[in-house]
């Protein structure tokens, strides 16, 4: 297999902290992997471990097949990396910035001239070159670090949270970019925890939680593996009084209220669906609208970040 | 493709840092307050309206600007980059932690450097009179901006985001140095202890080689002073990038 990362037994230990905990995973050349977790999961711990930044306390990774410990600098000179929070030198111009970039990845004075202004052209900003990032908006600055990350032509781009605060228009652009840098054969490791985003973008997820990789799939596998996780939407003409017998009428698993909607979660939508007529024909009530609802990948999340709350982190490892 | 050579590619890539640097941080206020203007204040407190000729205190000039300007960039940069998170841009870069810190001691070198030989050329018509040897001049100058600037990659090892935290260490290392180093006492007046911490500073070296430059009385032999000065640079730079080494994960 075409492999832009493999990860063996991976593991970070902090003073009293169990960071990372003996992962394993791979990512397909060409592919965009969603590397999904809730905050402090480890998601950014092992994105800077893949990137080189920090060392593992044990464990192995390679990146673009060679060692990222052993073999750094032939790793790194293959991968851009947009990190978490903004890091542009806010002292230097948008265009220092890019020329600062190329030169660290040994990219030539004229390439990296003519790049730069196709990046800036791309991203809208090339009519502030000459600005100091300190005067960017965090949207600005994000796609400038974009720019940064793609100075080299890299094989391979991490993301981690590039969508994070940022206005509709630019997350938008941002995620066209990043279909299209994937179309051209970029392979692309998204840490978020946007699980819209996920959902839209990856090819392939891995949910962390607690530093243990809980599951790799498709999302669609994910969604079809969860069937257990469906919903019936439904809406009344009238409001109700007794909406918590709607909740005793049977194969129900948890009622949520949201507006004038109401949210059943089941294991068993086809009886669920008769219950409901049912409770509205005794209650002479008119149904406006009724939707099946196919399980989506934040109900999966939730589900599997919180079955492993009752794990023991010290020895437990799910098996793929 | 032809591939790129590590080793080539690692010292284009210093440079680059050395220049990013000298933009971002010569002109940042701890750089002038504590390189510039403390300096300035410090030697003006001790000598201003001592009945000394100028030529018998432009070595202690040169030695006091050689030791603060060049020790002044170094430790500010790490703490400035570490909240920032432009260090870990650098990190994730084809470059190791050994060239970025290789790139940050040349910019302090060059500031060091830069700063001396301004005042140099403004006390030109006092340098002609005195002047012993011009090459023992550049050769002491540019060894000790070496050691000094090390010495402040080595003060910014600490894994602190705060620049002020490692200003205040490094003035708490500098301001003892320049007592016990021969500035403002001569090393032949100091007490036996004092002679004895005094032969650990390399500032003292620094000052001799300018004393010797100037005509001045000296203790020891110019390239034992060299050879020191050239030794402490090793030390510093090898315990500077140990102490960045280990320290790096706590930055992040």
């Amino acid at each position: 297999m075409n492999l832009a990362i493999e990860v063996r037994g991976l593991t970070k230990q902090y003073p009293g902290v169990l960071a990372v905990n003996n992962i394993d995973f791979q990512v397909e050349k060409g592919k965009i992997f969603g590397f999904l977790g809730p905050n402090g999961a480890g998601k950014t711990t092992t994105q800077r471990i893949l990137t080189g930044v920090i060392a593992p306390t044990s464990g192995s990774a390679k990146v673009m097949g060679f060692d990222i410990e052993r073999r750094a600098f032939h790793a790194k000179s293959g991968i851009g990396v947009v990190p978490e929070m903004a890091n542009a030198y806010t002292d230097l111009s948008a265009w220092d910035n890019l020329m600062l970039t190329g030169q660290l990845y040994g990219v030539s004075k004229q390439n990296r001239v003519k790049k730069a202004g196709e990046l800036l052209e791309i991203f809208n900003l090339y009519d502030r070159k000459d600005e100091k990032v300190k005067v960017f908006s965090k949207g600005m600055k994000q796609k400038l670090l974009l720019g940064m990350a793609l100075i080299h032509n890299p094989q391979l781009l991490f993301l981690d949270e590039p969508t994070s605060g940022l206005d509709v228009s630019s997350r938008r652009l941002i995620r066209e970019m990043i279909s299209k840098f994937n179309n051209e054969g970029i392979t692309i490791f998204l840490s978020t925890h946007n699980i819209q985003e996920a959902d839209e973008l990856c090819h392939r997820i891995a949910i962390i939680d607690h530093g243990l990789i809980a599951t790799i799939d498709s999302p669609k596998n994910l969604k079809k593996e969860f069937q257990s996780v469906q919903v019936i939407e439904v809406v009344f003409n009238v409001p109700i009084k007794d909406e918590g017998n709607l909740a005793k009428i049977g194969y129900v698993n948890k009622l949520q209220k949201t507006g004038d909607k109401f949210k059943l979660y089941t294991n068993n939508p086809d009886e669920l669906v008769a219950k409901v007529l049912d409770f509205s024909k005794e209650r002479g009530l008119k149904i406006i609208s009724l939707n099946t609802l196919g399980p989506d990948l934040e109900e999966v999340f939730i589900k599997i970040t919180e079955e492993h709350k009752g794990w023991d982190y010290e020895r437990k490892k799910p098996s793929f | 493709m032809k591939e790129k050579n590590p080793l080539f590619s690692q010292i284009k890539s210093a440079w680059a840092i050395t220049k990013k640097d000298i933009n971002i941080y010569y002109l940042k206020a701890p750089v002038l307050i504590y390189g510039l203007i403390f300096p300035c204040f410090l030697f003006l407190a001790f000598f201003l309206g001592k009945n000394m000729p100028f030529t018998s205190l432009l070595p202690v000039v040169l030695a006091i600007a050689v030791f603060f300007t060049s020790s002044s960039v170094g430790p500010i940069i790490t703490p400035w980059e570490t909240r920032l998170r432009t260090l870990e841009r650098l990190i994730s870069c084809p470059v190791s932690l050994e060239f970025i810190l290789l790139g940050d001691a040349l910019a302090s070198f060059l500031f060091g450097v830069g700063v001396t030989l301004v005042l140099f050329l403004f006390s030109i018509p006092f340098v002609l009179i005195g002047l012993k040897s011009l090459i023992i001049l550049i050769a002491g100058v540019t060894l000790s901006s070496l050691s000094f600037s090390c010495l402040g990659i080595l003060l910014s090892s600490p894994a602190t985001d705060n620049p002020s935290n490692i200003m205040m260490l490094s003035n708490l290392v500098r301001l003892p140095l320049v007592f016990i180093s021969g500035i403002f006492i001569s090393f032949n007046k100091l007490p036996g202890l004092g002679k004895l911490i005094a032969r650990f500073s390399p500032l003292t070296y620094t000052v001799d080689i300018l004393r010797y430059s100037f005509h001045e009385e000296h203790q020891f032999p110019i390239g034992f002073s060299l050879g020191i000065l050239f030794i402490s640079t090793a030390i510093f730079l090898f315990l500077g990038m140990i102490l960045h080494k280990r320290n790096l994960s706590y930055r992040f």
